[in-house]
């Protein structure tokens, strides 16, 4: 009885324990820092964005950013070919990327953790169908896949969001599988089928809060790979019209005046390296910072 | 203790089991025709090295199909219920009021993601249909009966925040929370040191007194079948060598290898004494004898 009374005093709070770990995970904090800042930016677009995304003034053409000396007043970043704002669009185009990451990340997530677990769980040739689905989809060139996807779809937000989910669910399934196959075996679950406990909660209520950790993980990678997946497709123009404000659109046509007004494609390529990085960052320490809390 | 053989109606009757690893031609006994009987509220002992087919015994009597062996002949009678062959819905009604267990490992037994109080609250609503704020009152006095130092503390904490002696109780809490009648203890102390084996089977035994339960009690160890067990089966190659009262066991052992087993316990009466392994020309013996049995045997194969 002593050695709860010991437990106790060095580990006073799991929930505590963990948020510790997270904060003084230096990959964490910045990754996070930086995705807050992102998050924040189009959340609140409307406010901070000082003009419309889409208004042209074609008096105010290719005006260079603040720290140039031909900067005009009011214009931060300057403005593009037809005059328009550039912060004011890479705020909206934040909202964009965002949008697209967290929506294909979550549908990608839904359909490849459901898969996984059931692969993982049920094992036999439930397994070897979900298995071999995976390896084929997984043997068609993503990009590419995605082109056609869209094109078939038709371009917009929503297409996009589906062809990256449509993709990379796969990612999902593969790691699920595999961790749902090794928590499996783990004691706990063979005491819960002992105790009584049905397939179904074992799997939804016992695996999957062991999971959760992981998944985190895989949606932060994942967010990353989709904003980077639609900065490709609206560099094409299959993600919204050149209208819209989308980091990809930026790059696609800021390439055409690259000698003239180089920022029109350096600042958006910024942006989404920034943010991907960022994400990136986040799932690493995530994992790391995680990880030993369900594990031991 | 029960003196006297069980003279009641067994409450556990395992009649003549066999089981076996099968494939691909090649099939392998594990066990050989294994009876056992528990009397209700009795504490049985089920002795043997590792390999002997204990745990088999143990999962076949949980209604559990020990993959990758196979249960090929025999009976499982719970209360007069053959339980070798339950669908798994109906297994899955005798658990919690019928039977519980104790498992091997403490550390890795409860679901790591879960608090404590959850675990147990989970079972209490699963088999008694309590609802979640009786099942938190019932989890708490639980922890009090295992004697968990800041029960409420407890009940909000993850598995890995406390000791292993800790992880135990709460494991016999929850293998008690629906009062079985029946109790499987797979080697509950193993994984445990010594200091805390002690209080943990104090606590089984205290527990099993004041419910009523019988327990079947998985070991490999005859130290701790002499201070928990009412009487003591010894299996070696999946046969029944000796049953009988723990003590007559333990002071008279009838057969060898009892002996030999006996021998082979550390005792705080022989300090300095050597620990005597198993002789290998009694384990040569008794494999023989099993692979006899399996020839005399072959329509189980």
């Amino acid at each position: 009885m002593a050695e709860a009374a010991v437990s106790g005093a060095r580990r006073p709070r799991a929930t505590g324990a963990t948020t510790r770990r997270l904060l003084t995970n230096r990959r964490v904090v910045l990754g996070g820092a930086v995705l807050l800042f992102f998050a924040l930016a189009a959340i609140f677009a409307p406010l901070l964005a000082p003009r419309d995304p889409v208004e042209q003034d074609l008096l105010l053409q290719y005006v260079p950013p603040v720290w140039s000396d031909e900067a005009e007043a009011g214009y931060l970043f300057g403005t593009d070919n037809l005059g328009r704002d550039i912060l004011s669009r890479l705020i909206y185009g934040a909202r964009i990327a965002l949008f697209v990451a967290v929506a294909a990340a979550a549908a990608a997530g839904l359909l490849g953790t459901v898969l996984g677990l059931i692969a993982g769980y049920f094992g036999g040739w439930i397994d070897i169908t979900i298995s071999r689905l995976v390896e084929i989809w997984m043997a068609f060139p993503a990009v590419l896949l995605s082109i056609v996807l869209v094109a078939v779809m038709g371009t917009g937000l929503h297409s996009v969001v589906i062809a990256i989910a449509a993709i990379d669910w796969t990612r999902f399934c593969r790691v699920v599988r595999a961790e749902t196959m090794a928590q499996k075996q783990q004691d706990y679950v063979a005491s819960a089928v002992t105790i009584g406990l049905g397939r179904a909660r074992i799997l939804w209520r016992e695996i999957l809060p062991n999971v959760v950790p992981l998944l985190i993980v895989l949606f932060t990678l994942e967010m990353g790979i989709a904003v980077i997946v639609e900065a490709i497709l609206s560099y094409v123009n299959l993600s919204l019209a050149s209208d819209f404000p989308t980091w990809g659109g930026m790059i696609s046509d800021g390439r055409k005046y690259v000698n003239q007004a180089p920022w029109l494609m350096i600042l958006p390529i910024l942006c989404v390296i920034a943010l991907v990085l960022a994400l990136n960052a986040l799932g690493d320490g995530l994992k790391d910072a995680l990880d030993p809390a369900m594990r031991r | 203790m029960t003196g006297a053989p069980p003279r009641d109606r067994p409450i556990l009757s395992v009649r003549d089991l066999h089981l076996a690893i099968a494939g691909r031609g090649r099939h392998t006994p594990i066990l050989r025709g294994a009876s056992l009987d528990i009397a209700p509220s009795e504490v049985h002992g089920l002795v043997g090295e590792s390999g002997a087919g204990k745990t088999m015994i143990g999962k076949a009597v949980l209604g559990i199909q020990p993959s990758p062996a196979r249960i090929s002949g025999g009976s499982v009678l719970f209360e007069g219920r053959d339980v070798t062959h339950l669908s798994e819905r109906e297994r899955r009604a005798l658990m919690g009021r019928g039977m519980g267990l104790i498992p091997q490992d403490p550390m890795t037994s409860l679901n790591p993601a879960h608090r404590i109080g959850a675990q147990i609250a989970d079972v209490l609503r699963l088999h008694l249909g309590m609802d979640r704020p009786a099942a938190g009152a019932r989890a708490l006095e639980l922890l009090n009966e295992v004697h968990v130092r800041a029960p409420e503390r407890v009940l909000r904490q993850y598995p890995h925040e406390i000791s292993g002696g800790m992880r135990q109780r709460v494991l016999i809490a929850i293998a008690f929370a629906c009062r079985p009648r029946l109790i499987v203890a797979d080697e509950p102390t193993t994984a445990l040191d010594v200091t805390v084996q002690r209080q943990v089977l104090a606590l089984i035994k205290r527990m099993q007194a004041q419910e009523g339960a019988s327990i079947l009690f998985v070991t490999h160890d005859l130290g701790v079948v002499a201070k928990i067990c009412d009487r003591v089966t010894v299996l070696h190659g999946g046969r029944v060598l000796e049953t009988g009262e723990t003590r007559r066991i333990v002071e008279a052992p009838e057969h060898d290898y009892t002996r030999a087993l006996i021998a082979a316990t550390p005792r705080h009466d022989r300090p300095g004494d050597l620990l005597r392994p198993v002789p290998e020309a009694l384990t040569a013996r008794l494999n023989a004898e099993a692979l006899a049995y399996d020839a005399a045997h072959g329509s189980h194969g």
